[in-house]
C-alpha cells in the first residue's frame, strides 16, 4: 500500500473500531507477520497511528512478558511465585474456594485448552505460570462498570482497589481466569499466616474484602523505573520488554523463538508469550 | 387508595406477618454476610455469581412478562385484558424491586453502589441495565398507579400517561436483552456466547410472568370478590403455551449447533447439565426434571378441555413457572461457569445465609404485590358492586 492509502485505510479501520463493527480483525488479515506488522500501526488504539503531521507512529509503550519454557524448573516456577504473592501481601487461604492468586502453575492441557496436543509429550510435562495476559483488548476492563479495571496507555491492565464495586462481572469476561475476588477479609489470612512466620511487605498496600484483584505486571515497581518482580527473581526465565519497541529485547527473542499465547481466537491479544 | 392495604382479614394479616418475618430472617443473614464478606455463600473462584444474580436473570423475566398484557390491550383494544393489565403492572413492579435487591446483596462492596452513576461507563453492559431496570421500575409505576386510579373515578386513563403505557413496551424487551447481553457478549464462555440468548430470553419470560400471574388470579378468584373473567385467563395460558414452545424450541436449537457441529467448548456445559461430567452432576435432575415439568405444561395448556379446568390450569401454569425457573433461575448462569476458562470443574453448593438472603427477597417481592394487589382487588370489588 502507499503511505497514502495506507492512512486512508488506517482511518476507516479506526472508524470502524469505534462503531464496533470489529474493525480490527479486518486490520490483521490485511497484514502478514503477525506482531512486527500489529505494533507497526499501533494494536489498540488506531487513532494513535497518524499524529498532528500526519506521521505514523504506533504507542511507544506495550510492555510484554516472555516466559521461556526450556528455562523454566519447578524450583524456578515456585520461587516466581513465592516472590510475586510475598511482595504483593497475597493471602494464602489454603482452600481453593476463597483462593487469591496472582501468578500459578498449571499444566499445558489446561493452559492451551483450544490448541492442546495431546501427542506432544514434551509440553506436557512442563509447569506454566499462569498470570494476568494483560490483554491489548482486554474484555475484563471492556464490562467493568466503573472502570475499576482499565488499560493504561502502556499495556499494562490496572485494577483500582478503591473503585471496584465487587460485582464480579470482570471474573465473567476473563477468558482465562485470572481474577481473583476478596470473598473474606484478606487481612484475616495474613494475620494467621504472620504468625507462622510470614512477613508483610509493608511498601505494598493489603486489599479490603468485597474487591477484585490479580496480577498488575507489578506497575508499583514499572513506575519506579524497575522490572517485574518475577523477572529480578528468575531472569533466564521471564523476560520483560516493549512490544512496541522493534529493537526491545522481547522483540528481538521473538524473532528467534517459537511463542504461544493463550485463546488468541478471542481476539483479546494477550501480551504474555510462551517461549517453546 | 393505598390505605386499602390497611384493611384487611386475619388471614391477610397473618400472611403479611410471616413475609415480614422471612425478611427479617433474611436481613440478619445479610447483616452477616456485609460484616464477615461474600465468604459466607457458597460462589468461589471459579463460580464467581450464584444464587443471586441466576435471581436476578429470572426475575428481570418475570417483570418483562407483562407486556404481554400490556400488548393485546392497548396495541389492539383487547378490551377482555382490561381489568387485568394492571396485575401484569404490579407484578412488573415487585419483580424489578427483587431484581434490584439481588443486585445489591451480590455486590462486594454495596457502599460504592453509587459510582456505578458517578463513573458513567458507557462500554459495560451493566451501565445499560441499570438505566432500563431502573426506567422499567418508573414507568411502571406511573402505569399501574394512574390506569388504577382512573379506574377507581370510573374514568379512562388521563392523555398523559398513554406515552408511558407504549414506551412500557419496548422497553419491556429492553430490560430483557440488555440482561442477556451481560451474558451473551463474553468472549470464551461458550455457553453464553450465542446470538440467540436474547430471544431464548424473551420467549422463556414471556412464558415464566404471565404463568405466575395465571396462578395469582385463579387464587384471587377463589378468595375473593373479582373476577378477572375467565376468557381473559384462557387467553393469557394461550399466550403462555406459545412462548414455552418457542423457548423449548430455542432451547433444542443450542442443542443442535452444540452437538453436530461437535465442538467440545459449546457442548462442555450442555453435557455437565443434563448428563454430568465424570463425578460432577449436580445439576443433572434439576435440568432433566426441568425439561419433563416443561412439556408437562406445555401439554395441559395446548389442550383446550383440560386448559379450561381451573385445577389443571393452575397446574400447567405452575409446571412452566418451575420449568422456565430451573432453566434460567438454576442452569443458565450456574452452568455458564461450569467448565471454568481453564477446563477444569468445580460445582456449587449454595450455602444456608445465602439462601435465607435469596428466599428473604423472594418475600419482598411477595409483600410488595400483596400490598398491591390488595389494593388493586379492593378497587375491582368496588367496581362490581356499583
Ligand atoms: S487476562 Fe483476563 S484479567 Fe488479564 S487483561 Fe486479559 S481479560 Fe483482563
Ligand atoms: S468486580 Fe470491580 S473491577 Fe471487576 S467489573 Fe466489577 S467493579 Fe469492575
Amino acid at each position: 500500500m502507499s503511505m497514502m492509502d495506507r492512512r486512508k485505510f488506517l482511518k476507516v479501520a479506526g472508524l470502524s473500531t469505534l462503531i464496533g463493527l470489529g474493525g480490527s480483525s479486518a486490520f490483521e488479515l490485511l497484514k502478514p507477520g503477525k506482531v512486527d506488522a500489529e505494533m507497526e500501526h499501533g494494536a489498540h488504539g488506531h487513532h494513535e497511528a497518524a499524529n498532528e503531521e500526519g506521521k505514523e507512529t504506533g504507542p511507544k509503550t506495550r510492555w510484554a512478558m516472555l516466559i521461556d519454557m526450556k528455562a523454566i524448573t519447578k524450583e524456578k516456577a515456585e520461587k516466581i511465585i513465592h516472590t510475586c504473592h510475598y511482595l504483593h501481601n497475597v493471602p494464602n487461604w489454603g482452600n481453593p474456594k476463597d483462593e487469591i492468586k496472582w501468578i500459578w502453575e498449571e499444566e499445558y492441557e489446561h493452559v492451551f485448552t483450544d490448541s492442546y496436543n495431546e501427542y506432544d509429550e514434551v509440553l506436557e510435562k512442563l509447569p506454566f505460570l499462569l498470570m494476568c495476559n494483560h490483554c491489548d483488548e482486554p474484555p475484563c476492563a471492556r464490562v467493568c462498570p466503573v472502570e475499576a479495571t482499565f488499560r493504561r496507555p502502556d499495556g499494562v491492565v490496572a485494577q483500582d482497589y478503591h473503585r471496584c464495586i465487587g460485582c464480579r462481572f470482570c471474573m465473567a469476561a476473563c477468558p482465562y481466569g485470572s481474577r481473583s475476588f476478596n470473598w473474606l477479609d484478606p487481612r484475616v489470612a495474613l494475620k494467621k499466616e504472620m504468625a507462622q512466620g510470614r512477613k508483610l511487605n509493608k511498601q505494598f498496600p493489603t486489599r479490603m474484602r468485597g474487591v477484585v484483584e490479580k496480577c498488575n505486571f507489578c506497575v508499583e515497581r514499572l513506575d519506579a523505573g524497575k522490572k517485574p518482580a518475577c523477572v529480578e527473581a528468575c531472569p533466564d526465565v521471564m523476560h520483560f520488554g516493549n512490544l512496541a519497541d522493534e529493537n526491545s529485547n522481547v522483540r528481538k527473542i521473538l524473532r528467534e523463538r517459537i511463542s504461544l499465547r493463550r485463546k488468541l481466537e478471542l481476539g483479546t491479544k494477550p501480551s504474555v508469550f510462551y517461549l517453546v | 387508595m393505598i390505605e386499602k392495604a390497611l384493611k384487611g382479614s386475619s388471614v391477610y394479616w397473618g400472611w403479611v406477618i410471616f413475609l415480614l418475618c422471612i425478611i427479617g430472617a433474611g436481613f440478619i443473614a445479610y447483616l452477616y454476610q456485609l460484616k464477615v464478606g461474600l465468604g459466607v455463600t457458597g460462589m468461589s473462584r471459579d463460580i464467581s455469581w450464584g444464587v443471586y444474580i441466576a435471581q436476578f436473570t429470572y426475575f428481570v423475566g418475570v417483570a418483562a412478562g407483562a407486556v404481554m398484557l400490556v400488548i393485546p390491550k392497548y396495541l389492539h383494544h383487547y378490551t377482555k385484558y382490561a381489568k387485568v393489565v394492571v396485575f401484569g403492572e404490579f407484578l412488573a413492579i415487585a419483580a424489578v424491586v427483587m431484581c434490584l435487591l439481588f443486585i445489591i446483596v451480590d455486590i462486594g462492596q454495596p457502599m460504592r453502589m453509587m459510582n456505578v452513576v458517578l463513573h458513567p461507563t458507557p462500554h459495560s453492559m451493566l451501565f445499560y441495565d441499570m438505566i432500563v431496570l431502573n426506567g422499567y421500575l418508573i414507568i411502571n409505576i406511573i402505569c399501574g398507579y394512574n390506569t388504577l386510579l382512573a379506574d377507581k373515578k370510573g374514568l379512562p386513563c388521563p392523555g398523559w400517561v398513554k406515552p408511558f403505557i407504549y414506551l412500557s413496551i419496548p422497553w419491556a424487551i429492553s430490560i430483557h436483552t440488555v440482561t442477556a447481553f451481560l451474558y451473551a457478549g463474553l468472549p470464551g464462555r461458550h455457553f453464553w456466547l450465542t446470538a440467540i440468548m436474547a430471544p431464548r430470553f424473551l420467549a422463556s419470560a414471556f412464558a415464566a410472568g404471565p404463568s405466575l400471574l395465571v396462578m395469582i388470579l385463579l387464587f384471587v378468584r377463589k378468595v375473593t370478590k373479582f373476577d378477572p373473567g375467565e376468557e381473559a385467563l384462557q387467553n393469557i395460558a394461550r399466550t403462555i403455551c406459545y412462548a414455552m414452545i418457542v423457548n423449548f424450541f430455542f432451547m433444542g436449537m443450542e442443542f443442535f449447533t452444540a452437538f453436530y457441529s461437535n465442538i467440545p467448548g459449546h457442548k462442555a456445559t450442555l453435557e455437565y447439565l443434563f448428563w454430568g461430567i465424570g463425578q460432577y452432576g449436580n445439576l443433572v435432575p434439576f435440568m432433566r426434571a426441568c425439561i419433563i415439568i416443561g412439556f408437562a405444561g406445555i401439554f395441559i395448556l395446548l389442550v383446550p378441555p383440560i386448559r379450561r379446568n381451573p385445577f389443571w390450569l393452575a397446574v400447567g401454569c405452575a409446571c412452566v413457572f418451575l420449568a422456565t425457573w430451573i432453566d434460567k433461575g438454576v442452569g443458565l448462569v450456574i452452568g455458564g461457569f461450569i467448565p471454568n476458562p481453564l477446563e477444569m470443574i468445580t460445582e456449587y453448593h449454595p450455602t444456608f445465609p445465602e439462601i435465607t438472603i435469596a428466599t428473604a427477597i423472594w418475600a419482598v417481592g411477595g409483600l410488595i404485590l400483596t400490598i398491591l394487589y390488595k389494593v388493586a382487588i379492593s378497587v375491582r370489588e368496588e367496581e362490581q358492586r356499583i
